[in-house]
């Protein structure tokens, strides 16, 4: 039986996982950014203008996707600190993988603290 | 991008390597005030009262009447522009094997970064609150005191 290889210290590991949310993340946020500078251009046309084009981003379908966005801009925030860490700090080498999980664990908290409020406004639930 | 290797004995040219090394600083120094600039607008954008639902032409001419908030959103256009743009550049960079479409791409890509902050930046700093003519309803609550 041929056994799987052995793999190496970045290959299939967090080292690689997380350079490849990196750059995912990093090319979402981009082309929001793009998008976003465009759409608040538009105080400058009219009131009119600006509120219906800012009243799509309270709709249910956009309300999700800016879940997605506040995710993306969660993790390559906070693992764009890692990589300065893993650069500059003496030991951050030596603790890459540990504060990979610790970049999840508080990308996730706070998401868990976010997302809730988010939906409540979205969907009007009235809930806080 | 074809790579250039250089005569061993020539004297080291440092200028396209401090380029790369300037940008690879960017990336850090810019990075590390966004995540400031980004989560204190996340927060008070979308966190804060009724986050997304309160948003409107009131509700930015109330911030930018305060320069706090201008610098703050000028700062941010500027940084995380540059910022994505350079980003945008490693990748095109990465996965483009053609340098005559590397070099298109990353051309693009700075046009659009140059229009954009340049659109933002004048927003930002010719914006009327309360533009003539417009419904008072439209508008901040302090432009019907005037």
């Amino acid at each position: 039986m041929p056994s799987m290889p052995a793999g190496t210290l970045y290959r299939g590991k967090v080292g690689m996982w997380s350079w490849v949310l990196h750059r995912i993340t990093g090319v979402a946020i981009f082309f929001f950014l793009l998008v976003h500078v465009l759409d608040t251009a538009l105080v400058r046309l009219s009131p009119e203008a600006y509120n219906a084009v800012i009243g799509t981003y309270k709709t249910p379908l956009i309300g999700l996707a800016e879940l997605g966005l506040v995710a993306a801009i969660l993790f390559h925030a906070l693992n764009g600190l890692r990589v300065i860490l893993i650069d500059f700090w003496r030991k951050g080498v030596k603790y890459q993988n540990v504060m990979f999980w610790i970049v999840i664990g508080i990308a996730a908290a706070l998401f868990l603290g976010f997302a809730p409020r988010h939906l409540d406004h979205v969907f009007n639930l009235g809930l806080f | 991008m074809s790579v250039v290797i250089e005569q061993p004995r020539s004297p080291r040219s440092r200028k396209r390597a401090n380029l790369e090394k300037y940008g690879w600083m960017y990336m850090r120094a810019s990075g590390v005030v966004l995540v400031v600039l980004i989560f204190g607008h996340l927060f008070v954008n979308l966190f804060l009262g009724e986050g997304i639902k309160a948003i409107d032409f009131a509700f930015v001419g109330g911030k930018w009447s305060d320069p706090f908030w201008k610098v703050w959103d000028l700062l941010m256009l500027w940084l995380a522009l540059i910022h994505g743009t350079n980003g945008m550049r490693t990748l095109v960079n990465d996965y483009t094997s053609k340098p005559k479409i590397a070099k298109t791409l990353n051309i693009s890509l700075w046009a659009i970064c140059a229009v954009l902050v340049t659109l933002g930046t004048l927003v930002i700093f010719t914006f009327d609150p309360c533009p003539a003519g417009a419904a008072a309803e439209l508008l901040p609550s302090f432009c019907s005191a005037k």
